[in-house]
Order: C-alpha cells, then structure tokens, then sequence
C-alpha cells in the first residue's frame, strides 16, 4: 500500500531517521548541533525531543572524536549515524574513517562488523563561503572497507538511508544539500531496494548521461532541452558510487553507443574516471565515440560568485554531448 | 621525567614497602591480595620478560618482520592488568604483550601479527574483551571512550551489582599525549562522564623522541585541564600499579566518571627492533632505569615476605619453558590463504572483492594449466 506524501530531501531523511530510530533501539545519531537546532539543515529536526539526549547525541566539536567514539559505540553493538556537518569539515576525522572505520572489520579477520553510517551534506549551488560546496566523494570511494552512496531524489533519501543503516559495513552517506528543499513525492511504505543500484531515470536511445547527486537535476534538464531539438538522452542516476552497479550502465551504452559522465568533483582521478575507465573495457565495441567527462575544474572550489561557472550545467552537458555525436 | 614528589610508590626501589601518608589509601588494596595472587605477579612479569626476549632473538634471525619490545614495562603492566575485571574492556596501543597474556591471548597470536601473518590477531570477544593492538599512535583511545559511552547507554555502571558493573582501560604512551585523538578522547569522556581510565606508560621516549619535547609539564597534570583526576605513580611498582588502577577501575565502574593514571617507567630496549637506542640517549640514563627494575623490586618484595627460591626457579623454569614453546610454534606458522586478502574486506558480499578474488584464482590456475600442457 503505497502513502505517497510530497515532501523535501531534508524532510525525507528525517522521516527515513526517525523510522530507524523507532525501528531499533541500537541505532544512535551523533553529531555537531544536531540536538535542539536539528542540525545546520534541519534533517534531525525534532529527533531528539522524541528519541532522547541518549540516542541523538549533540557532540563536542570534533569530527575525529565523532568518528572515532562512533567506532567504539559500533564495537559495543550500537549502530551511530554521525552527522559531519559540512563536506569541507570531513578532513578532521578522515584518519578514523580511512585507517580505523574502514579496515577494523578487515583487522579483526572478519570477526567484528562495522555499522556505521556517516552522512555529509555535499556539493555546491548554495553560494556557500569555503569549505562548505566541496565534493570529497572520491577520497572515499578510494578507500577499501567502504560504501559511499549518494540519492538524488526525496523518495532515494528516505529508504536509502534506512538501507545504510541497516548495513553492516560503514556507508559514506552524500546528501546533496542544494537538494535538500525541492519537495518530491515519497513513497512512506517503501520496504527498502539494494543499497548499491543504480537506475535509469528517464529512458532514450542516443547518449546515456550518468551522474549523481545534485547532478540528476541538471542531467534530467539537459535530457529536455536535447528532446526538444531531436536528441533522444537516456540518463542514469548512479545512487551508488562504491561499489558501482555496472550492469545498467553497460546495458545502456551498448545501446545508446555513447556515454557524457558530470559530475561536481574535479576530474581528476574521480569517480567519472574510474567509470570512464571501466566502461571502455567492458564495452570498447559498443561505444561509438570516447567517453567524455564533464567535471568541477581541477581548481579549489570557488568563491561562490564564480560557482555557476565551475559547476557543470546544462550548457556544458550538451556541449559534451554534442561532442560525443560529432564522432 | 624521574620519580617527583607527587609519585605515587607502594614499593621502594629497594622493594619495601613504603608507608606515607599519600600511599595509605592505597595500601589495603595491596593487604587484600592473596600470597598466590602476589606470586601471580611476578610469574607474569618474568615469563613476559622471557618471551619479549625470544621474539627480539626471533626477529633478528628474520623471523619476524618487526618486534615491539616491553622489557621494562612490566610492572606497569601487569599490575594494572590484574586490576581490571573479567567484564571490562582493554583497548591496548601495540607494547601490551604483559597485559595481552593476562587476558588470555596466546604470545604466538602477538607474533602471528608482526610476522605479516594478519593485521589482528584475535577477537577480542574470545580473549577477554582484549581488544586488537592499534598501530596508528592514539587512535585506540577514542575507540576505547566510544566503548565505555556505550557501556554507559547499556546501563552498565552504578548498578549495585558488582558482576554487572562495567569500565573501559586504554593504554596509550607520552609520544601518543601529543596526537589529537588523545585530546579529543579526554573532551569526550569528561562530557559523557565514561566509565574509563586512561592509562599512560610514560616511558620516557617516542622512539627517538624525550617526553620533555611532547610536554612542559608532568604528564598526569594534563587531564585536570579537561576535567579529569589525574594521578602519577611509580610504574616500576607492580604493586601501585595494581592499586592505583584498581581503585580507578572501581570508581569508573561505579559512575565516577574517567581517571588518568600516568605511571612513570623507561623502555629498557629500543622502541622497535628498527631502531638504535643508543644513537639518541645516553649510558647513564639507560643504566639509571636498570637499577630501577620492576622484577628484580618486586622479587626482593617477595623473598622479604619468605618467598622461598624454589617459587624463582620454578618461575625462571617456565619462562624458559614458554620462550622456547613460543619459538618452537612461530617456525610451524603457515602463511594464509591468499583469499583472506578479499573475505573480509567487507561484512557483505562486494563485487570488486568477488571479481578480484575469483580473477586471482583463474589468473594463478592459468600457469597451471600452462604447466600440465608442457
């Protein structure tokens, strides 16, 4: 029976935090204001009135101390959400996460688990000051002994979150925070998918575009925007960036011959890379023109006047579409 | 840093025992230990001693990788091991091979690790809530204050049951006071109130590194800057060692909330078998520390009681006994199935771990294959 209800990302994961929380007596949120004042974007907004000081714990100001009690909560049985409050403050507990979160359950010869979850509001469009827009998803998916998924969509937030919660691995949960307040419609009934699946959005038989996150929104556009001049788009929401669910996207560009990958990390050694990588091997005889990347500029994030510029939209989308059809 | 005025001794250098006015109330803790119990103690810190011993003989013939040494912590040790109780967990940095052995882990398992044999070496679940040795300076000390939060949400502490009661011990040393990890544990604790003691074995040197560079002032003042008791003792006494620790574990369990327990003792040997003491401290220092040794104080302790030399023997019989075992076993380890690389990685079937796996298998059965058709 499903009980759609339209409603933000924001309000979606809080619905899909208070649902693990009743759930579960285990299950415990951590973070940096994230008691009273709900969080600096509200997700937890009300959670600790209902669920008590004990389970939703506002924390002292200390990303490594979050992570690293976080891990001892985990060895003790509990199940800790931890709230990093912006992308750009990750950096303080990456040592607990990548030396200690990531490899304790390989260290222990498989004998312990490690569910943690760790949620980090990322990317830009929201005209932030430094350290608040960045896209860190890379450094992670890099990592062995980690998950790293990201939704694009309301509904996405409220059952992947209780998905990640539910894993016994530790999962990097990205939020993209400029899509935190456009309402959508959720599925409250839903029952929960595979964690690392990725989906196609919207089906066309010409270029696939892939992204994740916030991107979704600028893929869909550019879908439009290329309909309306003859150009049939497939676009595929990744959802999962570690372990990427390959089969749909190989389906795709064996159909389509052509793959654009956007994405708001630099190019670099990113994500898209590795994609881009992978699907040149396994599909080399399918593909009709190289596959093309469109990124954040290998730059620091800007300052936020010059974000529209470094962020790819729907403009440069379509220019590396075209290029890929001028193939 | 020596022995100051505010060190806490129950045992002269000399091994007697001490009667002050700040030992007194630690001196019926000590009355209460049985004479099997005393001997307990120094059965531990000399078949340790032994087995440190071997293992540096062992890596120095190639069968190890790498040894961390222990001898001198002995007394630091053992008396603090034997103060925490069955249901308590220790989270050890990497030197606590005295304390590991207290709680039931094998010394091979400790060899099994700096041999490249495994990155762990045991679950702690089956040792006596022994956590793994953390490598990486001061991290375990957070794992450690999350554990005893967690103690604290399960409702373990203050409960008048003294089988339920619960507390956490992290040992970390003077290099690991300077890491940040360290000082965010003691912000946690104190905020939380954890059923926790801190303990440092202040052994005087980060491999080549004096205590004096990562502090200013005496290590156990620190925590009172966070809001922690913190004490010093003589960490060559066995015996202060044990009630300083059991008095601290007592009141942790019983909600008192986290104590600091700095114990003043010296690395005999160097800080792993890929150093040279000597190129970074002196002679005298290093025979200074000598003349205080934990074993040979607590052994005078005993025999002032009436210990009878057949109890040494005995105990010098099985050291040499568990040394020469340890060495026996260590040549017999096999290497591990290269599929442990990938099982457990992750909790949770992982296609790169199931791809990678299996295309090693393929890959390593092509020259098989090779080979028969040859």
């Amino acid at each position: 029976m499903s009980e759609l209800q339209s409603m933000p990302m924001a309000k979606a994961l809080n619905a899909g935090l208070r649902k693990a929380l009743a759930d579960d007596p285990k299950v415990l949120l951590m973070g940096e204001d994230i008691g009273p004042l709900g969080g600096v974007f509200r997700v937890t907004e009300g959670l600790q009135a209902e669920f008590g000081k004990q389970r939703v714990m506002d924390t002292p100001l200390a990303e490594s101390g979050i992570v690293g009690t976080a891990i001892g909560l985990a060895l003790a049985g509990y199940r800790p959400v931890c709230e990093i409050q912006f992308d750009g403050f990750i950096y303080p507990g990456f040592d607990q996460i990548t030396s200690q979160l990531a490899k304790l359950t390989n260290r222990h010869d498989g004998t312990i688990t490690m569910p943690v979850v760790i949620r980090v509001p990322y990317g830009g469009h929201i005209g932030a000051v430094e350290h608040h827009q960045e896209s860190p998803e890379a450094y992670f998916a890099h990592t062995a002994g980690l998950r790293s998924v990201s939704p694009s969509t309301p509904h996405d937030a409220y059952w992947m979150i209780q998905e990640a919660i539910a894993s016994n691995d530790p999962v990097m949960f990205f939020e993209p925070k400029s899509r935190y307040w456009p309402k959508g419609d959720v599925d409250l009934s839903e029952s929960g998918r595979p964690l690392h699946s990725s989906r196609v959005v919207r089906e066309g038989t010409e270029v696939t575009l892939l992204g994740h996150g916030a991107m979704l929104s600028v893929l869909l556009q550019a879908a439009e925007i290329a309909a309306a001049e003859g150009t049939s788009i497939e676009v595929i929401d990744l959802r999962s960036i570690s372990p990427i669910d390959y089969d749909p996207i190989l389906a795709s560009v064996r159909k389509t011959g052509r793959l654009v990958l956007a994405q708001e990390a630099p190019g670099f050694v990113s994500v898209g890379s590795e994609i881009a990588a992978t699907v040149t091997e396994k599909a080399f005889y399918s593909l009709e023109a190289p596959v093309i990347r469109v990124a954040g500029f290998d730059t620091p994030f800007p300052p936020a006047k010059l974000e529209t510029v470094y962020l790819p939209d729907a403009d440069r989308v379509l220019d590396a579409v075209d290029r890929a059809l001028a193939y | 840093m020596s022995y100051t005025e505010a060190t806490l001794q129950l045992l002269s250098p000399e091994g007697r025992l001490v009667e002050s006015d700040a030992s007194a109330e630690y001196l019926p803790l000590i009355q209460q230990l049985t004479d099997q119990q005393l001997r307990e103690f120094h059965r531990v810190m000399v078949v340790t001693r032994a087995f440190d011993v071997e293992a540096t003989n062992l890596q120095r013939q190639g069968q190890m990788g790498l040894w961390v040494p222990s001898m001198g912590q002995e007394a630091a040790q053992v008396g603090s091991g034997f103060a925490a109780r069955p249901q308590d967990h220790v989270f050890p940095a990497y030197r606590e091979h005295a304390i590991a052995h207290i709680r039931g882990v094998d010394y091979v398992d400790i060899v099994r690790m700096l041999r490249g044999l495994t990155h762990g070496g045991w679950d702690p679940r089956e040792k006596n809530n022994f956590h793994i040795y953390t490598l990486v300076i001061g991290s375990q000390s957070l794992h450690a204050t999350g554990y005893a939060m967690g103690i604290q949400l399960d409702g373990d502490t203050n409960t008048g049951d003294p089988e339920r009661d619960r507390a956490v011990i992290v040992y970390f040393g003077d290099g690991a006071t300077s890491q940040g990890d360290v000082s965010e544990a003691l912000v946690f604790a104190a905020s939380y109130q954890t059923p926790e003691v801190f303990f440092l074995q202040n052994n005087q040197w980060a491999i080549s590194v004096p205590v004096s560079t990562q502090s200013r002032t005496p290590l156990y003042l620190r925590p009172s800057g966070f809001g922690i008791p913190g004490i010093q003792i003589d960490g060559n006494d066995v015996l202060i060692s044990y009630a300083a620790t059991r008095k601290a574990m007592d009141e942790a369990r019983s909600g008192q909330g986290p104590r600091f327990i700095e114990a003043l003792t010296y690395r005999i040997g160097a800080h792993t078998s890929s150093d040279d003491p000597t190129k970074y401290r002196t002679q005298e220092e290093l025979e200074h520390w000598m003349a205080l040794d934990p074993i040979t104080r607590f052994a005078s302790y005993l025999r002032g009681r009436g210990e009878g030399e057949e109890f040494f023997r005995d105990v010098d019989a099985e050291a040499a006994d568990t040394a020469s075992d340890v060495r026996r076993r260590t040549l017999e380890l096999g290497i591990p199935p290269v599929e442990n690389m990938f099982d457990n990685v992750y909790s949770e079937p992982h296609p790169l771990m199931q791809q990678q796996k299996q295309w090693l298998a393929d890959y390593e059965a092509s020259f098989d294959a090779e080979g028969a058709a040859e």
